[in-house]
């Protein structure tokens, strides 16, 4: 506290304004005393909230899930077509045992892996960049630019990728110079797409997760003499490993589940959504569908156990 | 370590961000072992010096020397000082063990002696029963202690502390205060201390600079800023002061340019004080308010000026001043403090 002088002499306080009139009283009406009903009764403002959402998660989602895993116990009717609702194992026994079966998923499951691996490594360093040395300006642009493919229409983006590759396409004519070429349609254009299309939902989580780590622990570690590849492994890598693993989840299951993007660049290479996809529409084979849509879900139960056994979701 | 060269020297030192000059041209010399405070308002640039010495910001002009060594252009890294920050900065994912071992492991030296010597840094602010919790398990004043732990085990010359008791109920700080200076005199190195509490200042301090607009304002002892302060900022800044313009100077104290009188060196009685160099003004207490250890009492002088008088609660003392009470208020001609001619903008008079 600081007195200047010369100081305003003790003046007066002026008395209050009493000319207008007095702040009106709330009203009484139909949703104000519901208002006071609902802030009276915890229990009933929580059913109201959660009512819709729980409605629709339970009965629209997780009974089709049910449905889906139940569907895969029965079998149909080789002769009329129809759905025998049968106890049986053999769809199951099928998927297991049948070496179509086996090699489909080994190489769906390599090209998921492979598709998290490539996006994990893009996305690092461009969503460090975007978290912690992009100008706040250039962040809002690499935000907006980064988000804008998912505006595009998935088969679009396909088949632009397809139009790249082809054997006349750009990355031919871009290669060619220095005696390379396009990989054509196959496994590796299917992975370079699956790549592309992935990416963004793996940039997002890991950028926001670097933007919680507070700059003053990048400094600290530097200050105590940590140099950049110790700040990064001691760090950086442990506290965003949380985000990371939410976007490898993303383009995990997301690789495991896709069908379109193999039949538009991945020639004659099938994978486990083109076998579903076969057996409801040609095959007419929902049981054998359901069985062989368990795989990806029994693969992301099991990613998801291992993931938990290391510890990284501990810091969710 | 050479006891001749100063533990800092700042020559120059100039800080701009984009039209803003934080720091400017500041020139410092800091000694080995000093407890050296940086005082000033939020935005005075006492950070950012702090910040340019540890490296985190490089200087758009001007030189640091570490012990005669310039290691402006060196990295945080590649630098002999050691920062407890203001958010104290504890890696949220390890435990207090290590955190404190953070910068011997990158140092390289091996988890067992690592571990020896966290333990012992840990012991010196008594949290060693703590070693295996996280820091989101800490209460305040303990993170900060790990904080000032992981920044002495790697033993630096200059430990820099930015503002480390801010988030400290007062108690606390309090008690921290008396740690930081037994902590400081036991091992015996500079500290920098950057703080926007003056009576922090005050306590801790051998010596204190006074920020202001990116330049040092005054440069001094505690006991030389509260009692000569030279500018009307720092008389007003560091404790409080009553401050007298030049005209009300000329009427009053019979001398020409600013002038301050601190509180508690005014006196309130009825009849006013005899003696030599003493004066006497009347006026009218305007507010009276009790502190515990004292009272501090407002008074319009008659001729309008407001002051600010700091009673002391003893025995003996009257404690019958109330609002409207004519009194007459007294000090000495040797508590007057010049603080020039110059003239301040935004202090009217």
């Amino acid at each position: 506290m600081t007195t200047h002088a010369p100081a305003p002499p003790g003046a007066p306080v002026p008395a209050p304004d009493r000319t207008h009139s007095p702040v009106p009283r709330p009203r009484r009406t139909a949703a104000r005393a519901a208002s006071v009903f609902l802030s009276t009764h915890p229990r009933t403002r929580l059913a109201l909230l959660l009512g819709a959402p729980l409605f629709w998660l339970g009965v629209v989602y997780i009974v089709a899930l049910v449905l889906l895993l139940v569907t895969a116990f029965w079998t149909v009717d080789s002769f009329t077509g129809e759905i025998s609702q049968e106890w049986t194992l053999d769809n199951i026994i099928t998927v297991l045992t049948g070496s179509l079966y086996q090699t489909v998923t080994l190489r769906t499951l390599g090209v998921a892996l492979l598709v998290t691996l490539i996006d994990v490594v893009l996305a690092l360093p461009i969503a460090f960049f975007m978290a912690k040395v992009a100008t706040p300006r250039m962040q809002r642009i690499l935000v907006i630019a980064v988000l804008t493919p998912l505006w595009a229409s998935y088969l679009v983006k396909a088949y632009a990728w397809r139009s790249v590759l082809s054997q006349d396409g750009i990355l031919e004519w871009l290669v060619a110079p220095f005696g390379g070429s396009t990989p054509g349609y196959g496994l590796p254009a299917t992975i370079i797409t699956l790549s592309y299309l992935w990416l963004p939902y793996v940039i997002l989580p890991i950028y926001a997760g670097l933007e919680r780590v507070p700059d003053s622990l990048l400094e600290a570690s530097a200050d105590l003499g940590g140099r950049t590849w110790p700040t990064i492994r001691l760090v950086v890598f442990p506290l965003v490993l949380p985000a990371i693993i939410a976007g490898t989840i993303f383009s995990f299951s997301l690789s495991l589940g896709d069908y379109i993007t193999v039949n538009i660049v991945g020639g004659a290479n099938q994978m486990l959504g083109n076998l579903v996809y076969t057996n409801v529409g040609a095959a007419n084979n929902l049981p054998l569908a359901s069985a062989i849509a368990l795989i990806p879900i029994v693969i992301i139960f099991g990613y998801l156990f291992l993931v938990r056994r290391t510890g990284a979701l501990d810091n969710l | 370590m050479t006891d001749q060269q100063p533990a800092i020297r700042l020559t120059g030192l100039t800080k701009e961000f984009g039209a803003v000059t934080a720091v400017d041209h500041v020139d410092l010399e800091i000694a080995a072992g000093e407890f050296f405070s940086m005082l000033g308002p939020s935005g005075s640039g006492k950070t950012t010096v702090l910040r340019l010495i540890a490296g985190f910001e490089q200087p758009t002009d001007g030189t640091i020397e570490l012990f005669g060594q310039d290691v402006t252009k060196r990295a945080p890294f590649d630098r002999d000082v050691n920062t407890v920050f203001q958010d104290y900065a504890l890696f949220p994912h390890m435990n207090v063990i290590d955190n404190v071992a953070y910068g011997l492991r990158v140092r390289g030296i091996g988890r067992k002696e690592r571990n020896e010597r966290a333990a012992r840094a840990l012991a010196s602010v008594r949290l060693e029963q703590l070693a295996g919790r996280k820091p989101s398990q800490l209460s305040g004043g303990q993170r900060q202690r790990v904080a000032l732990a992981r920044a002495t085990v790697v033993e630096p010359k200059v430990l820099l502390l930015d503002e480390p008791l801010g988030a400290l109920d007062l108690k606390l700080r309090e008690q921290m205060q008396v740690e930081l200076k037994e902590i400081q005199r036991d091992l015996g190195i500079t500290f920098i201390f950057v703080t926007h509490d003056q009576e922090e200042a005050l306590t801790l301090s051998d010596r204190i600079a006074v920020f202001n607009n990116g330049r040092i304002e005054q440069l001094g002892t505690p006991d030389e800023l509260y009692e000569r302060p030279t500018s009307r900022f720092v008389a007003d800044f560091v404790g409080t002061s009553n401050l007298f313009d030049h005209e009300r100077s000329v009427a009053l104290l019979g001398r020409a340019g600013h002038h301050s009188v601190r509180p508690e060196k005014m006196t309130v009685t009825h009849d006013g004080l005899d003696g030599d160099g003493v004066v006497n003004v009347h006026g009218t207490v305007v507010e009276a308010i009790y502190l515990g250890s004292g009272v501090r009492l407002v008074v319009d002088l008659d001729d309008g000026t407001r002051v600010t008088v700091l009673e002391q609660n003893v025995r003996g003392r009257a404690h019958d001043d109330e609002r409207g009470d004519r009194v007459v208020v007294s000090w000495h001609d040797d508590d007057v403090v010049p603080l020039g001619t110059e003239v301040l903008p935004g202090i009217s008079g």
